[in-house]
C-alpha cells in the first residue's frame, strides 16, 4: 500500500504513467545519481505520521503548557509589545494571494504585494520623516546592524558610537554582525536622568573616526532622549546618524527626520503584529534619499506598464545579492513582506488619530501606574527623564522574588533589568499599553503592594 | 483593467478604521509632560479610510496577485509547495500566538518544547547533531554558519581567508562570506552542471576556510563527488557547507552528515511548507557538527533531568546572537506541524514524489524544449531557451511573460547564471500530474505561437510589462501628497 498523504495527490495510476513517460521502472531509479553508500538505508529516527485531528490535539497540548496573555496580566516590554490589532487587519493577512505568494519578481502578477509594499515604505517615511524605506528587514536587531554597515560603506570609516540606551539584544546582534569586519563599538553611558550622555557623545566622537552614532528613542529604560541634540555633533565629526525608534511613539515623539537623523530603524511589532513569542517581527528601515544605493534588501517602486498606466516593481537591484554577489550591499534575500504587509493595515486602520490615541492612552495609563507604584515604601522611578509608555522601577530590594510571587498571582509585572545588566538586580522595567483597563492597573498596584508588604 | 488607487488616495480625513476605549485614567497634559523639543510637530501622514474601504482596498490588491492557492508556481530553487492550513490553525492558537519572548521560562515550557522538538527533527533529518533555530531565513542561517566556521578556526589559532563557491549558486552564499570577512572565489562548473573536482583540487589551500554547496545544484544534478570533496576539505581542516535550499529533493532519503558535510542550513519556508508571505517571512536554522557545536548562537534550548525546558544564554565560545530572541517561532512551529504531519515514515514521499513530478514534467517537455543537463532530474530541472531566442528572436522572459496570459506563473528565469536564456523549472510534490501536464501543454502552445504573441505579453494581466529601466533610472519610491 502506498504512503497516503492529503498533500501528496499521486495515485498509483499516476504514478505508473509518469515513470513510462520518464522510461524508468520505479522512483528508485530516479535517485540513481546519489551514491548508494550516501543514501539512506533504514528508515529516519522519528516518530509516525499524524493525521490532521491527531495534530491538532497533539499542538494543542503542546500551546496549552505556555500561559499567553490572555492568561496573564502583561507588563512586558522590552521592544516587543501588547497592542490591539483590528479584526480587519488578520482577515486581510488571511488573504492567501498574500500569503502564499511568493516574492514578487513577476510583477505582472503579484501587483497586489507590490502595491501594498509601496503603501508600507511610504508609512514608514510618514512616521520616520525620512525619504526612503527599504521593503522589510529581519527584526530590529537586524534593522540596526544594516544602519551600521550602510554607515560604514557611506564613510568608510570602521568604528560605530551606541549609546547605552539601545536595546542590548540589538547591541549583541550588531557585535555578532561586525565581528568580522573589524568594526570598533564604543559605548556611551547614560547620564543619572536616563538619557544618553551627551557630553560622553561628543568625547567618543572625538576620539577616533566614527561612521555613525546610534541613538535609540525611547530608549531600552524607558527614556525619551531629546534626539535632536545629537544630530550636529554626530554630523561634525562626519558621522551618520541612526535613530533606533519605536514606531507607535512616533505618534507622539518628533520623528528622526525633523530630529537630522540620516538613518532609522528599529522594530515594527507593534504596528499589529502578535507577540508570538519572538517572531516573525519586522524591521524597518529608512533613510534619507541620497543614501539609497546603500540600503540593504528589496525596495519597491511605482513606474509605468507597456498600456500607460501606473504600476509597481522592485526596483534599484542591483544593490543586491542575487545580481551583486558578493559586492552586494546585504546578504538578505528573504525578508518580512508579510509583516510589513501587516503593519500596513494596521496603519491603514488606526490611521494618524488612531495610533495617536494608540500612544496616548498607553502612556496615560503607564503614568498612572507608575505614580501608584511609585508611592509604594521602598519604590521609585529609576530616572527621571520623560518618558512615554515604558520605565524603570526600582523596588528597593531584589527584584526576582517579587516578579516570582506577583507571577504566582498571575502578573507578569515586568522585565528584571539584570537578565542583562548584571547587578541591577533591584530594578524592572514596565510597559503599559492601550489594552490594560484601569482596573488591571489598580490591582498591579495592590498586589504589589502586598507582596512589598509580606516579604 | 483599471489602476487601483493607493490607499493614500482614498478615504477622507477624519476617517479611520478603528477605534479605542474612552480613557479611564487621567489624561496627560502633553506640554507638561513631554517638552516641545521632543514633541512631534505635523501628524504623520498615513491613510484615513473606514473599515469597509480598508478592508476592499486590500482584498482588491489580493485579487491583483497570485498564490500557491491560486495556481501553480514552478519557480526554480523556491520549492512552492502546498501551504497547509492546519500549520495556520496551529500557529494561530493563543497559547502560541499571544506569548511574549521574554516570559518566563515556566511560563513558557510548551514553546520551548516546540523549539525542542524542532531542533531533534532537523538534527536527525541533517544527521548533524546539533540545530539552532534563531537564523530568520537561509541567507541568515548562511552567514550564521559561516560565522561559526570563522570561530571554529580562531579556536584553533588559524585565520583561513577564502570561501569558494560553485558558479552555479544562490547569490547568498558569496554575499554571506563577504558579509563574514571572507574573500570568494568561484569554482566553475563542468559540462554536466557539477563542480569538478579535477579543477578543485588545487584551489584547496590551507587558505580555504569553506566551500558552499547546494546539492542537488540549482540545475538539478547531485553532486556525486560530494563525499571526495569533503575529505579533500578536511585535510586542510576547511568546512564543507550544505546549502539547503535544494533540501526537498534528498529530505529523508539522503543526509548532509553523511555526506560529509559539516554544516548546513534548511530554509523551513521551502523544504517544510511555511508560506512564503510574498517575499518572507521565512526560517532558516542551522545544523551543524560536534566539532562546531561550542560556536553556535545563544540562547540554547536545554530539557532538565525532569522533563523542563529552558533557555541557556551562558556558551563561552558561543558567537553571540544573530537575532533577538529565540527565531521565527511561528514559522518554526508551523514547520514542526509539517513535519510530524509526515513522521518519520512519510517523509521520503515528499522527496520521491518531487522528483517524480520533476522528471516527468521534464519528459514531457524535452523533447520541445533544450534541456543542457540531460534527460533525468532530481527535484528540478533547467531548461536553455537559446536556440528559441536565436530560431523565433524570443527569450526566456517572453515566455515568462506569455505564461501569465494564460494564468500560469513562470519558472525563475535567467538563473542558474551559467545557463543562457534559462529557464528553471521545480513543479513540486504537492502538483498533480493533470496540472504538470496542462503546464507542458502551455509550453508547447507558446513554443507554437507567432513571436508577436509572446513579444506583446503579457496581454491578461492587470497591468502590462513594466518599465523596470524607467523605475531605476527616476526611482518613485513613496507616495508623496
Amino acid at each position: 500500500m502506498a504512503f497516503e498523504h492529503p498533500y501528496l495527490p499521486q495515485t498509483p495510476e499516476d504514478e505508473a504513467a509518469m515513470l513510462a513517460s520518464i522510461g524508468v521502472g520505479g522512483i528508485d531509479e530516479l535517485f540513481g545519481p546519489i551514491p548508494a553508500e550516501l543514501r539512506l538505508r533504514a528508515p529516519l529516527d522519528l516518530p509516525p505520521h499524524l493525521s490532521e485531528m491527531e495534530l491538532k490535539e497533539a499542538f494543542q497540548a503542546l500551546g496549552d503548557r505556555n500561559r499567553s496573555t490572555g492568561r496573564l496580566d502583561n507588563y512586558l516590554g522590552a521592544g516587543a509589545y501588547e497592542h490591539y490589532s483590528p479584526s480587519a487587519v488578520r482577515h486581510l493577512l488571511s488573504r492567501s494571494e498574500f500569503y502564499t505568494s511568493y516574492t514578487p519578481y513577476q510583477p505582472e502578477m503579484t501587483q497586489g504585494v507590490l502595491q501594498a509594499l509601496f503603501e508600507y515604505q511610504s508609512c514608514v517615511c510618514a512616521l520616520t520623516g525620512l525619504e526612503v524605506s527599504n521593503a522589510s528587514l529581519y527584526e530590529g536587531g537586524h534593522a540596526l546592524a544594516e544602519a551600521c554597515l550602510m554607515a560604514r560603506n557611506r564613510t568608510g570609516r570602521n568604528r560605530v558610537v551606541v549609546s547605552a540606551g539601545v536595546h542590548p539584544e540589538h547591541l549583541q546582534v550588531l557585535r555578532t554582525y561586525t565581528r568580522n569586519l573589524e568594526t570598533t563599538i564604543a559605548v556611551a553611558g547614560l547620564g543619572a536622568d536616563g538619557r544618553t550622555d551627551l557630553e560622553e557623545v561628543r568625547r567618543l566622537l572625538a576620539e577616533a573616526p566614527t561612521a555613525a552614532l546610534v541613538v535609540a528613542n525611547p530608549n531600552f529604560f524607558g527614556a525619551a532622549e531629546d534626539l535632536a541634540a545629537f544630530a550636529g555633533p554626530a554630523h561634525a565629526a562626519g558621522a551618520l546618524f541612526v535613530a533606533e525608534v519605536e514606531p507607535v511613539s512616533l505618534a507622539v515623539l518628533r520623528s528622526p527626520g525633523e530630529c537630522g537623523a540620516d538613518i532609522a530603524c528599529g522594530e515594527g511589532q507593534s504596528l499589529g503584529i502578535p507577540l508570538g513569542y519572538g517572531g516573525p517581527y519586522l524591521g524597518f528601515l529608512a533613510a534619507r534619499m541620497d543614501l539609497v544605493r546603500l540600503m540593504p534588501g528589496r525596495i519597491c517602486g511605482q513606474t509605468k506598464d507597456s498600456r500607460g498606466q501606473r504600476a509597481f516593481v522592485l526596483t534599484l537591484q542591483t544593490r543586491e545579492q542575487h545580481i551583486r554577489r558578493e559586492k552586494a550591499n546585504s546578504n538578505i534575500c528573504t525578508n518580512q513582506t508579510l509583516l510589513a504587509l501587516a503593519a500596513t493595515f494596521y496603519l491603514g486602520a488606526v490611521g494618524p488619530r488612531g495610533l495617536k490615541e494608540v500612544a496616548l492612552h498607553g502612556a496615560a495609563k503607564a503614568h498612572y501606574l507608575a505614580d501608584r507604584l511609585s508611592k509604594l515604601p521602598g519604590v521609585r522611578l529609576s530616572h527621571t527623564a520623560p518618558w512615554v509608555n515604558e520605565f524603570t522601577l526600582d523596588l528597593g530590594r531584589p527584584a526576582a522574588p517579587v516578579l516570582q510571587a506577583m507571577l504566582e498571582r498571575g502578573i507578569l509585572a515586568g522585565l528584571p533589568l539584570e537578565r542583562y545588566f548584571p547587578g541591577r538586580d533591584r530594578e524592572i522595567l514596565v510597559a503599559v499599553t492601550e489594552v490594560k483597563a484601569r482596573g488591571k492597573l489598580d490591582r498591579y498596584a495592590e498586589v504589589l503592594a502586598e507582596v512589598l508588604g509580606g516579604g | 483593467m483599471s489602476e487601483e488607487k493607493l490607499i493614500f488616495e482614498k478615504g477622507a480625513p477624519g476617517r479611520r478604521a478603528a477605534t479605542f476605549p474612552a480613557l479611564d485614567v487621567p489624561a496627560l497634559d502633553e506640554a507638561a509632560w513631554l517638552p516641545e523639543a521632543l514633541r512631534r510637530g505635523a501628524p504623520p501622514d498615513l491613510p484615513e479610510v473606514g473599515e469597509q474601504d480598508l478592508v476592499r482596498h486590500y482584498t482588491r490588491l489580493s485579487q491583483r496577485n497570485i498564490g500557491i492557492d491560486t495556481q501553480i508556481y514552478p519557480l526554480g530553487s523556491c520549492t512552492m509547495k502546498y501551504n497547509p492550513k492546519v500549520n495556520e490553525d496551529v500557529a494561530s492558537r493563543d497559547g502560541f500566538r499571544n506569548v511574549h519572548p521574554l516570559q518566563p521560562d515556566s511560563t513558557v515550557q510548551g514553546a520551548l518544547a516546540v523549539l525542542w522538538e524542532m531542533e531533534r527533527w532537523l538534527a536527525e533529518i541533517a544527521g548533524m547533531p546539533a540545530v539552532c533555530l534563531q537564523p530568520s531565513a537561509g541567507a541568515q542561517g548562511e552567514l550564521t554558519a559561516l560565522l561559526v566556521c570563522r570561530a571554529y578556526h580562531d579556536s584553533k589559532g588559524r585565520r583561513p581567508r577564502t570561501v569558494l563557491v560553485p558558479d552555479s549558486s544562490h547569490g547568498t552564499n558569496p554575499a554571506s562570506a563577504a558579509f563574514c570577512g571572507y574573500r570568494v572565489e568561484t569554482v566553475p562548473s563542468r559540462a554536466d552542471g557539477t563542480v569538478d573536482l579535477a579543477d578543485l583540487r588545487p584551489r584547496i589551500t590551507p587558505d580555504v576556510a569553506c566551500l558552499m554547496m547546494t546539492n542537488p545544484n540549482t540545475v538539478g544534478v547531485f553532486e556525486r563527488d560530494v563525499r571526495a570533496i569533503a575529505d579533500l576539505l578536511h585535510d586542510v581542516d576547511a568546512q564543507l557547507y550544505y546549502d539547503g535550499a535544494n533540501l526537498n529533493a534528498i529530505c529523508g532519503v539522503a543526509r548532509p552528515g553523511d555526506m560529509g558535510c559539516d554544516m548546513m542550513h534548511f530554509n523551513v519556508h521551502k523544504t517544510f511548507s511555511t508560506p512564503h508571505g510574498g517575499g518572507g517571512p521565512g526560517a532558516g536554522p542551522i545544523a551543524v557538527k560536534e566539532h562546531l557545536r561550542p560556536f553556535l548562537p545563544v540562547p540554547r534550548v536545554r530539557r532538565g533531568s525532569d522533563g523542563t525546558f529552558s533557555l541557556d544564554h551562558g556558551e563561552p565560545l558561543s558567537i553571540g546572537r544573530v537575532r533577538s530572541h529565540t527565531g521565527n517561532f511561528g514559522i518554526l512551529l508551523r514547520g514542526l506541524v509539517y513535519l510530524r504531519s509526515f513522521g518519520g515514515d512519510g517523509l521520503p514521499e515528499i522527496a520521491r514524489r518531487a522528483v517524480l513530478n520533476a522528471n516527468y514534467l521534464l519528459s514531457r517537455l524535452k523533447g520541445r524544449f533544450d534541456a543542457p543537463y540531460g534527460a533525468r532530474c532530481m527535484h528540478e530541472f533547467v531548461l536553455s531557451l537559446s536556440r528559441q531566442k536565436r530560431e523565433r528572436g524570443v527569450s526566456a522572459l517572453d515566455y515568462a511573460k506569455r505564461l501569465a496570459d494564460y494564468g500560469y506563473h513562470a519558472p525563475t528565469v535567467y538563473f542558474p547564471l551559467i545557463v543562457p536564456e534559462a529557464l528553471m523549472v521545480e513543479p513540486v510534490e504537492t502538483e498533480a500530474k493533470e496540472t504538470l501536464d496542462a503546464l507542458a501543454e502551455v509550453l508547447g502552445a507558446i513554443d507554437a505561437e507567432d513571436p508577436s504573441a509572446l513579444h506583446a505579453a503579457p496581454v491578461n494581466t492587470p497591468v502590462g510589462r513594466l518599465d523596470e529601466v524607467g523605475a531605476a533610472r527616476n526611482p518613485v519610491l513613496r507616495w508623496k501628497r
